[in-house]
């Protein structure tokens, strides 16, 4: 037994060591006056001081997390809406056939998504940029919102909002006095997750974009191609700080409702 | 709720500041204001400066944004909801663009500087009297290697490339028609055949490449030859130019059976925004000082006469990137095929780099 | 109950936020999969996905991915079994999932790095003296990073099941006098096979679409199905072939789902993946 445990720690490290080593990897070279990923020189803030210099690069970072909260927090309203609907659908099977809609976006390969926008933007008339990546990003995140919110929606019995309404509430004040403090831990994870798929989707706003408008990943897409730059790396030093502290803060929320992490599975 | 409420007042506040730290921005840098142009260009295919000159000239400022095949940018222009004001393809694509009727003709009156461009490079047959486009750069299709690397090992003709020795070596540009013409070209093929067999046979000649491909990418190649982590590769002349400039043990050569001469002209295209701008855009990259900046910091092959006069003689007397009229004969320009030979280049492409381990 | 009508108000905006972006640009994809090149219709785009090229590419595609799943398996399985076993799990499993939080495109693009012929595991490899190795543009280096990315998104369902299950059964199965081997075989992996297929569902279709990473990291000597979608509709401007592809895609999706399936659908959600 003594044994297993010890393979099992050690494997665990090294999954660990794995895990991270790529980011320390990049966050390590970028305090790098080298200007290479393979030699280190002497430590230097000077990639830093061109991610603040650059002002595209800025205003790239600040589109993407505009975006990103617009996102966000128009697909939380839609989704939150939308579950709200869904549980209170009478009929089953119209409540299954809207859930395995909503299962199909979530599974569909982005590569799938970006290109039936791009064409449906096309036919439509969007022009590519701004509204059509926000679009995107809310049209993938309404069904993270979804699911995420369905659990606690599920979990609430109906005698409550009965209760309420016999206690002569309006239809307003069970909305807002009842169901949505009931499910708040519900819809801060949905955000939280929707925020972070935005801030992280490549693919599909890869195929919607247009005008000069580009979001972070579609950028470091481009500078990756032409060659390794520390400015990337000064980026994603950043950006993992950015990334903690929203891990740390979404970790907050939830476990104030309790159950972190695993808040959105449904029994 | 309340705190929902508060929830969402603060992430509307937030998005609202990020707006006006963004606008704000967008001034400080020169970038907003009532007369803007947008330029649709390929990467590393202008020096900035030249860009911030014009902006200070004219008062007209520049949204910059970069394509990295004459596909993908006319795939954008054609959809629509792009609204660029000028952009920089190549020959075979503004064929087609003008086909498609995608192109403003230009108002050659407001481009006196067009005097500067040497005669060779107008009126060309993919746009007579160049009613559509203005000269840009031209170059040719070659290959880069690095002797250094190879055991002093050099390079002349395309077939050196399938040398045993160069196994996991040869890097390879992300285009159908570069790579396909390469095929045909060792096959001592047209490079615009529309022939299937001739296509076929160069397939199956490019097919036998495979143990030797290293990677088929883009902009990178740049990059990696620099740094020497790869020998050879297949570029167009300014990414050897580019290269060169900071590794001078590479070296860049035409094969001798025969390659590709292109020219990237400016077009203004048929969704512009802002068509008196465009001229004024492309009058001022014609202009023999900036012409001749603009050629030192990308490394291609202007077709301006006075900027040559402006330049390094050991840059433009360079036979490698300046080839003469004569060693032009041998080389040929890229013709519009049509959607359906097009197609076939590229499925036969595919084919090939499905092969390629 | 006066209420229904009222209630089902709630649905609209919902209902056509996914009529628009779910039904919508899937009948689209259908739609431009029967025009030509020509943009006459026609069933030539599915007799073209019929010939040898698309059904090699294809085959390719799935036998990547399928490479990346059991891989992807075989390292998360282990994983997600100890990490129940340590004693402050929930932060350990938050550890996990931290990196798959960093965006996508880094950890890719340091994966160039370090792949690269100057890069560190090529300094190693020099060091035992086995000299230089050409690692970034191979298959071993596009299966690697392919299942670096995919693994979180295995971990978590395996976990999450394995975390569900009853100790005492393990427990009884040992008392019985079965042995750790068959208390795997016959106990633990039975009762986490929902986990598993989740999981599997999470990383097999994400891989038949990778498209970035076989253009950066597999210097498209790999493409798969996503990669040739990406082309068809980005590059050759060949609209009718990708939607095709993209037809053909979505077909494997629904059966994958459907041979993965389970009422316990939640879990997907972990699994929304590039």
């Amino acid at each position: 037994m003594d044994t297993t445990s010890k393979f099992s720690k050690l494997y665990l490290t090294l999954v660990f060591v794995i895990l991270y080593a790529p980011i320390f990897y990049l966050i390590f070279y970028s305090f790098n006056s080298g200007g290479t990923m393979s030699s280190f020189e002497s430590f230097t803030f000077e990639h830093y001081a061109a991610v603040f210099e650059d002002t595209r690069l800025i205003m790239i970072l600040i589109n993407t997390i505009i975006i990103a909260l617009l996102s966000a927090l128009i697909s939380t309203a839609i989704g939150v809406i939308g579950a709200i609907g869904i549980v209170y659908l009478q009929k089953r099977k119209s409540r299954n056939a809207l859930l395995s809609l909503n299962n199909v976006l979530i599974v569909s390969p982005d590569v799938i998504i970006g290109a039936s926008f791009l064409i449906l933007f096309t036919m439509v008339g969007v022009k590519l940029g701004f509204a059509s990546v926000l679009i995107s990003h809310i049209a993938f995140s309404v069904p993270i919102v979804v699911i995420m919110v369905l659990p606690k929606l599920q979990e609430m019995s109906s005698t409550l909002v009965d209760a309420a309404l016999d206690l002569g509430a309006s239809k307003r004040d069970v909305l807002t006095r009842v169901i949505i403090p009931y499910i708040k831990p519900g819809i801060f994870a949905g955000f939280f997750l929707a925020l972070t798929y935005s801030l992280d989707d490549f693919a599909v706003t890869f195929f919607v974009t247009g005008n000069g408008f580009t979001t972070l990943s579609v950028e470091i897409y481009s500078m990756a191609r032409a060659g390794i730059t520390l400015t990337i790396n000064a980026l994603s030093g950043l950006i993992f700080i950015f990334t903690l502290l929203l891990v740390l803060g979404y970790y907050f929320v939830t476990n104030r409702a309790k159950n972190p992490l695993r808040n959105g599975v449904p029994k | 709720m309340k705190d929902i409420i508060q929830a969402v007042v603060a992430i509307l506040v937030v998005s609202l500041v990020l707006f006006i730290i963004n606008f704000q921005l967008d001034k400080t840098s020169g970038r907003s204001g009532n007369d803007s142009i947008s330029v649709y260009n390929w990467g590393e295919y202008i020096d900035p400066e030249s860009i911030k000159q014009f902006e200070k000239e004219t008062g007209i400022t520049v949204i910059y944004e970069t394509f990295d095949s004459n596909e993908a940018m006319m795939t954008k222009i054609e959809n629509g909801g792009t609204s660029y004001d000028v952009a920089m393809p190549s020959e075979y694509a503004i064929e087609k663009m003008k086909k498609n009727d995608l192109l403003i003709p230009i108002d050659h009156s407001k481009i006196p500087n067009l005097t500067n461009i040497d005669p060779y490079f107008l009126d060309l047959p993919f746009d007579p009297g160049n009613k559509y486009s203005i000269p840009y750069f031209w170059g040719t299709v070659g290959i880069a290697f690095n002797p250094s690397l190879l055991d002093g090992q050099t390079f002349e003709s395309w077939e050196d490339l399938w040398d045993p020795s160069l196994k996991q070596e040869v890097i390879l540009v992300d285009g159908a028609r570069e790579v396909m013409g390469m095929g045909l070209n060792t096959l001592g093929y047209s490079l615009n055949t529309k022939d299937e067999g001739q296509l076929q046979e160069a397939t199956d000649k490019l097919k036998t490449l495979s143990p030797n491909i290293k990677a088929i990418i883009g902009d990178e190649i740049v990059e990696t030859m620099r740094r020497g982590e790869s020998a050879v590769a297949l570029v167009w002349s300014g990414q050897a130019a580019d290269i060169m400039y900071v590794n001078e043990d590479i070296d860049y050569a035409v094969p001798k059976e025969g390659s590709n001469l292109w020219f990237d002209n400016m077009i203004i295209p048929k969704t512009a925004a802002n068509v008196e701008g465009a001229h004024q855009f492309i009058n001022f990259m014609l202009d023999p000082k900036i012409a001749a900046q603009n050629a030192d910091y990308v490394g291609y092959s202007t077709p301006n006469e006075q900027a040559i006069k402006l330049m390094d003689p050991k840059v433009t007397g360079d036979e490698r990137f300046y080839p003469t009229e004569e060693m032009r004969e041998r080389l040929e320009v890229y013709k519009n095929l049509g959607v359906e030979t097009l197609g076939k280049y590229n499925e036969l492409f595919l084919e090939f780099k499905m092969d390629a381990q | 109950m006066k209420t229904n009508s009222n209630r089902s108000f709630y649905l609209i905006p919902y209902v056509v936020w996914m009529l628009l972006f779910v039904v919508a640009p899937i009948v689209l994809v259908g739609y431009f999969s029967l025009f030509d090149l020509h943009g006459n219709f026609s069933f030539v785009n599915y007799q073209n996905f019929f010939t040898s090229v698309y059904l090699k590419l294809t085959l390719s595609s799935f036998w990547y991915a399928l490479i990346i799943t059991g891989f992807t398996l075989l390292i998360a399985y282990p994983t997600a079994y100890w990490l129940t076993k340590t004693k402050h799990k929930q932060l350990w499993l938050l550890l996990i999932i931290i990196p798959s939080w960093i965006n996508l495109l880094l950890k890719t693009y340091a994966f160039i790095g370090i792949f690269g012929v100057f890069g560190p595991i090529n300094k190693f490899l020099e060091l035992f003296g086995i000299g230089k190795q050409q690692i970034l543009y191979t298959d071993f280096s596009f299966i690697f990073v392919s299942v670096y990315i995919f693994i979180p998104f295995m971990i978590l369902p395996i976990f999450n099941s394995l975390d569900k299950m009853n100790p005492t059964l393990i427990d009884a199965a040992r008392d019985l006098g079965s042995s750790t081997w068959n208390t795997f075989t016959k106990v633990i992996f039975p009762l986490t096979i929902n986990g598993v297929k989740s999981g599997i569902q999470a990383v097999f279709i994400p891989s038949l679409s990778l498209f970035m990473i076989t253009r950066l990291i597999a210097g498209n000597k790999v493409i798969t199905l996503g990669t040739a979608i990406e082309q068809q509709f980005l590059v050759t401007q060949n609209w009718g072939m990708g939607s095709t592809i993209a037809v053909f895609l979505i077909l494997f999706m629904v059966i994958i789902m459907i041979l993965t399936g389970q009422k316990d659908k939640g879990e997907l959600v972990n699994g929304h993946n590039k």
